[in-house]
């Protein structure tokens, strides 16, 4: 349990100084090692199917970052020095809300169950007859899959939904562009 | 698009196929082994990533490339729609496993039924999708360079 806490520990210094750096370059490297914690914590919990996911998207991000900010600019001009006055009502309010969230979460997340003792009422069943009904070895497949095949239908149509808007939206720039030049 | 120095392109000739041997593996196995469509279909679009930028392409290939995936990767999610639509053949509802396919004997690649076709299907959607997304972010730059 206690490398869960010392990878929080890191993920949370390297989303601050994500936020902060002014070098984008530092920023993305520090989102990935992020990312990668993440990853090194799938693996710790034993959930080798997510850990996969996680690294590949995870480099992928960071290479497409990496190019974007090598291609474009390597400072951040929005990131000032100083406090500046507007700053301070928002920031105030931020904090004190975040505060009585955090003393309603603590009171509200006591009455759940204890980590790693889980209430498991649909679960027991799909663990137990998993292999037996659906014939498949990997329980998270057999789940995903056949138990709950329109979940990952829907996920699906969600990733068709966004690959569908990017190429629309990408492509309209494309053509404008290419009217603009006089080509065919 | 430009490509990249030699050094990452020999490191790109000797890693690039074994990329896209590992995702197909993580596809095919995705009922017997941690991963799955999703997965091993990011592991293929990274692999064909990987190619297209250590060698860069010229614009016409680009936007030819471009179509295909976007085809192939409909093509993707119609099959896994009809893997879901075939059971009605079968007789049973939607999304039922075993009625038509048949379990298989566990433990063998070929078990599980509907899963191993439905992992196929995501994979090849998955890969594709991707690919198509890189290459309108790519192709977009390079109109927007000229």
């Amino acid at each position: 349990m206690i490398e869960l806490y010392v990878l929080l520990a890191v993920m949370l210094v390297a989303a601050l100084v994500a936020i902060h750096i002014k070098d984008l370059l530092a920023a993305a490297v520090a989102l990935g090692i992020v990312g990668f914690s993440v990853a090194i914590m799938f693996i710790l919990l034993q959930a080798p199917d997510l850990a996969i996911v996680q690294i590949v998207i995870e480099t992928l991000t960071v290479v497409l970052f990496a190019a974007v900010i090598l291609r474009t600019t390597n400072t951040d001009t929005t990131i000032n020095d100083g406090v500046k006055r507007e700053l301070v009502f928002p920031t105030v309010a931020y904090v004190t809300f975040g505060v009585v969230f955090l003393i309603l979460a603590g009171r509200a997340l006591t009455e759940l169950p204890s980590f790693g003792d889980p209430t498991m009422l649909v679960a027991k069943e799909y663990i137990a007859l998993g292999l037996e009904k659906t014939g498949a070895a990997n329980v998270v497949a057999t789940i995903i899959l056949d138990f709950r095949g329109y979940d990952t239908l829907g996920e699906a149509t969600v990733l068709f939904t966004a690959v569908v808007g990017v190429l629309t939206i990408m492509r309209r720039a494309g053509r404008k562009e290419q009217d603009g030049e006089g080509r065919d | 698009m430009r490509g990249m120095s030699s050094i990452v392109q020999q490191i790109a000739r000797l890693l690039a196929g074994v990329l896209f041997l590992f995702g197909t593996y993580i596809v095919l196995h995705g009922h017997l082994t941690p991963g799955g469509g999703f997965a091993g279909g990011v592991l293929i679009a990274a692999s064909f990533i990987l190619v297209s930028l250590a060698f860069g392409s010229v614009e016409q290939t680009e936007r030819n490339l471009y179509t295909l995936s976007s085809v192939v990767e409909s093509v993707g999610g119609v099959l896994f729609v009809g893997l879901a639509l075939a059971a009605y053949v079968g007789g049973t509802f939607f999304f039922q496993n075993a009625s038509i396919y048949g379990v298989g004997s566990p433990l063998h690649l070929i078990s599980g039924g509907i899963i191993l076709p439905a992992n196929i299907a995501i994979g090849i959607k998955v890969g594709a999708g991707l690919f198509a997304i890189f290459l309108a972010l790519g192709a977009s730059r390079f109109v927007m360079k000229d």
